[in-house]
């Protein structure tokens, strides 16, 4: 995604110089989520792929710190050969997400469900305000209740009210075996009975996601393999459903993971739902030629896909937020405070940063 | 004139819910932090959230200071009141609006006490998760304003981990909503940012919390150990095999001592340290890491290893603990609880550390922690009739404070700073970064209105009691315990 014009920083120190160079600029990382950073042309961009390597990784302390623009599938290497994991599943890893990127777009899978998401995870940053100061907010440590909690504020924030230099991060000891049950749900009826009721069974479900179109749930076990093999039985017992082989679950977590359901090159917009909502929503994307929808979290969240030129249809009535394609940033409902505002001005008092709402 | 302002405040409760009498102050003015005390000019009793909403705005257009008040037993002086200004109260404004068992969440209005959640939704098979050990009593607005934490915040996380939305009055009289029922949003984290403010954006009036299904199985063991270190190294063992605990936490010889003395706990014998792990979840994945668990601890060099046969076995286990503090604190009549956070790999050298430090200073400190979390909880013992009791025992809980920022820990890890430890923020944070968070808060409260004096050095100096440190006076009734 970078072209000429943009700059290309590898400290924290270079990021704060740049931030301070132009009047208008956002820092980026690897595009993936392009949408985000489709901002007016004479902001100018910093790109933060350079800004890349981990600083810190102590496994005995479940947290590492690493550059903002390091990218996603390096850290979840580095974690998993010491049999660590971001719970929240970072989402487009294949494609390159950066770990910065993925703070300021507020991005996390289907792992969500169980323990919580990216915002659950996020313990400290260090970030460039738009007076260029550089700054650490948040800590190191796993647990943290000293200062307002800007490390949170900052997922989701899309790099409008500060440029994300280096990010800390809690993780957690991966399961040692995964079971991947999928579901039959004839209709929306029944995918919501599932979500709804197997959410508050006793089984722990570590994920549980639905591809609609086929009528299919897919429920994810984490623990010991003995246990999982009985947890399924029952879960089967329950509802019909087969296990998917390794490879299988693999392919299907890896589809999610990087959006290979969705259209290339078209729109997909997140949006945050309850599991209550699955039903007019699901019915709401149907108005619309040609939409893929998947619906994540046991209900939480929806993901539309509409191919290339494609526009939503109106009446989206929850929170939306369009990650590819050339629809409004912000398309779903949106709530709106003076406080916003005065936020934003204390943290970049110069607007240097574009505004959440281009 | 403030004494007009009083009056013009009574306009806008009913008869009797503004007091301003000095008997009916005095109780307002201290919170869990008995040594600081002030009186404020009256204390607002709201009962909806409107009337919360027009007092705000009334001391907006006033510039009247306010502290919002749950149950006061913040341990930092969170909730200590301003001179010159006014309480508001909160634990009326204490409705459940619903609990949703299909989307698991809870709506709750900000006085709402912490157990209460768990206790309405236990029917669903849910429960909040955030234990503060005061949970019977301290409320949900307390929890959020403190981000609290509890037993449990290794695998669930803190007060900010389970606050899906809130709605609240800003400083300035606004009324935002922030977030939402889903366990998903979209944009900057507005939710998570206003927790953990500690008072100074505003008032919570409601909070919508996420709920977790109860887990099916719990197994807990508690190990005796010969050594502070050895169960220190324990939970290094613990962690490193990859099994995720729902709970570790240790007492050293004199907290075990106390519990002992206070509700006959029933510890190994001659045990310098106790451990306690609990495993949590279906009894099937239990039931294996139970096995690794018994491993990991018989290579641990326990003198003794102790599983709970049962539900009061293992609520026995948990009495010892949680009365632990409560216990110590009458080993000695004056003490302060510290609440730093160290990296968990230095848990054994901070423990060393402060016991010579505490022997320097000649004063007992009894150690009971969130091991799982690096979280301490030293409790310092001084004799308040000693002309420099109190200012050993202050100075010992400053050095405490400042080896854990050397360490690359935090002065706080659930208890916040308040008046406490606000002197301590200029060593854990640079000019620029406290100058930033000032200037979030004055984007929220411009006219410094919301709990002035808390969080940030500067502001009149907090005054101190010539009471006692001590038990709060709802753990000398018996009624709480703290950890
Ligand atoms: C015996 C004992 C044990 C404890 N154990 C623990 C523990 O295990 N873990 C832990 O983390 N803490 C613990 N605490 C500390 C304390 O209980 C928590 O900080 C609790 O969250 C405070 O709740 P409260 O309702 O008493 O709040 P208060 O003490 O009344 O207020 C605390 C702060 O919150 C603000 N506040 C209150 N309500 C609101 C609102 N609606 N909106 C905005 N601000 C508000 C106040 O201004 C103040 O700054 C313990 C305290 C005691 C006395």
């Amino acid at each position: 995604m970078n072209t000429d014009k943009d700059m290309v920083v590898t400290t924290p120190e270079e990021l704060a110089e740049a931030v301070q160079s132009a009047p208008r600029v956002l820092a980026v990382g690897a595009g993936t989520k392009p949408r985000l950073s489709a901002v007016a042309s004479d902001v100018v961009k910093i790109s933060t792929v350079k800004l890349s390597g981990i600083v810190e990784y102590e496994p005995s302390e479940f947290t590492f710190t690493a550059l903002a623009g390091t990218p996603v599938k390096d850290i979840a290497a580095a974690l998993a050969e010491r049999g660590q994991y971001l719970p929240f599943d970072p989402l487009l890893v294949d494609a390159g997400a950066t770990i910065g990127g993925t703070v300021a777009a507020g991005l996390g899978g289907p792992g969500r469900f169980r323990f919580g998401g990216l915002r659950d995870f996020i313990v400290g940053v260090r970030f460039v305000d738009g007076g260029g100061r550089l700054m650490r907010m948040g800590g190191k440590v796993v647990k943290n209740a000293a200062g307002f909690d800007l490390p949170k504020f900052f997922v989701g924030s899309l790099g409008r009210f500060g440029a994300l230099a280096e990010v800390t991060f809690k993780v957690f000891p991966r399961a040692v075996t995964t079971r991947t049950l999928r579901l039959g749900a004839v209709d929306t009826a029944a995918m919501t009975t599932i979500f709804t009721e197997a959410a508050g069974q006793r089984w722990e479900l570590d994920a549980l996601e639905a591809w609609p179109a086929e009528g299919v749930v897919y429920a994810r076990l984490a623990g010991p393999a003995a246990a999982l093999d009985v947890l399924a039985a029952e879960i089967f017992s329950r509802w019909p459903g087969a296990a998917l082989t390794d490879d299988e679950a693999s392919r299907c977590w890896n589809g999610v993971r990087e959006f290979a359901w969705a259209h290339d090159g078209g729109e997909l917009v997140k949006v945050a739902l309850v599991p209550g909502a699955v039903a007019g929503f699901l019915s709401w994307t149907q108005t619309m030629a040609g939409a893929r929808t998947w619906v994540g979290l046991g209900g939480n969240v929806g993901f539309i896909s509409l191919p290339r030129g494609g526009t939503l249809a109106d009446g989206l009535a929850w929170p939306a937020m369009t990650l590819r394609g050339g629809g409004a940033l912000w398309p779903g409902k949106r709530a709106d405070a003076k406080v916003y505002r005065a936020v934003k001005a204390a943290l970049d008092p110069q607007g240097r940063f574009p505004s959440i709402e281009d | 004139m403030k004494t007009d302002a009083i009056a013009r405040l009574m306009a806008l409760l009913p008869k009797g819910r503004i007091m301003s009498g000095p008997a009916h102050l005095a109780a307002y003015e201290s919170d869990g932090l008995t040594a600081f005390a002030a009186r404020p000019l009256a204390v607002a009793v709201p009962e909806t959230q409107d009337e919360v909403i027009q007092i705000v705005r009334f001391c907006y257009a006033e510039k009247l200071p306010f502290v919002a008040r749950g149950s006061g037993t913040s341990l930092s002086g969170g909730s200590l009141p301003v001179k010159e200004g006014i309480v508001i109260t909160l634990n009326r404004l204490n409705r459940i609006v619903r609990i949703d068992p299909a989307g698991r969440i809870a709506v709750v209005e900000a006085g709402v006490v912490n157990s209460h959640v768990t206790t309405a939704a236990q029917k669903y098979g849910l429960h909040f998760a955030p234990d503060p050990s005061s949970q019977s009593i301290c409320t949900i607005g307390g929890n959020v304003a403190f981000n609290s934490g509890g037993a449990h915040c290794l695998k669930y996380g803190m007060t900010s981990n389970h606050v899906l939305g809130l709605k609240a009055v800003l400083a300035t009289g606004e009324v935002v909503e922030f977030g939402g029922p889903s366990r998903e949003q979209v944009g900057p984290d507005w939710t998570g940012l206003f927790v953990g403010n500690e008072g100074l954006f505003g008032i919570a009036l409601e909070v919508t919390l996420q709920l977790l299904p109860r887990a099916e199985t719990f197994h807990t063991v508690l190990a005796g150990y010969d050594s502070l270190e050895k169960a220190g190294d324990a939970v290094s063992a613990v962690i490193a095999s990859g099994l995720l605990p729902g709970a570790l936490e240790i007492m050293d010889a004199l907290a075990l001592e106390a519990a002992v003395a206070a509700v006959h706990a029933d510890y190994p014998p001659n045990a310098a340290a106790v451990l306690i792990v609990e495993l949590e979840g279906p009894r099937e994945v239990v039931a294996w890491d139970r096995v690794r668990l018994q491993e990991i601890l018989a290579e641990s060099g326990a003198m003794e290893v102790r599983v709970a046969k049962d539900a009061a076995e293992r609520l026995a286990i948990w009495k010892g603990r949680k009365s632990a503090f409560s216990a110590v604190g009458r080993l000695s009549p004056d003490f302060i609880v510290q609440d730093g956070v160290v990296p968990r790999r230095k848990l054994g050298e901070a423990l060393k550390r402060i016991g010579e430090m505490a022997s320097e200073a000649r004063l007992r400190v009894a150690n009971v922690f969130h091991a799982g979390d690096g979280n301490l909880h030293p409790l310092i013992m001084y004799n308040g009739k000693e002309a420099d009791g109190l200012a050993r025992a202050e100075a010992l809980a400053g050095k405490i404070l400042r080896m854990c920022i050397v360490m690359g820990g935090s002065i706080t890890g659930e208890h916040g700073v308040g008046v406490e430890k606000r002197d301590y923020m200029p060593e854990m944070f640079t000019t620029n970064e406290l100058d930033c968070m000032k200037r979030l808060r004055a984007a929220f409260d411009p006219l410094e209105i919301a709990n002035p004096g808390k969080m940030f050095p500067e502001g009149a100096p907090a005054v101190m009691t010539t009471a006692q440190h001590g038990l709060h006076p709802l753990e000398k009734a018996g009624v709480i315990t703290r950890e």
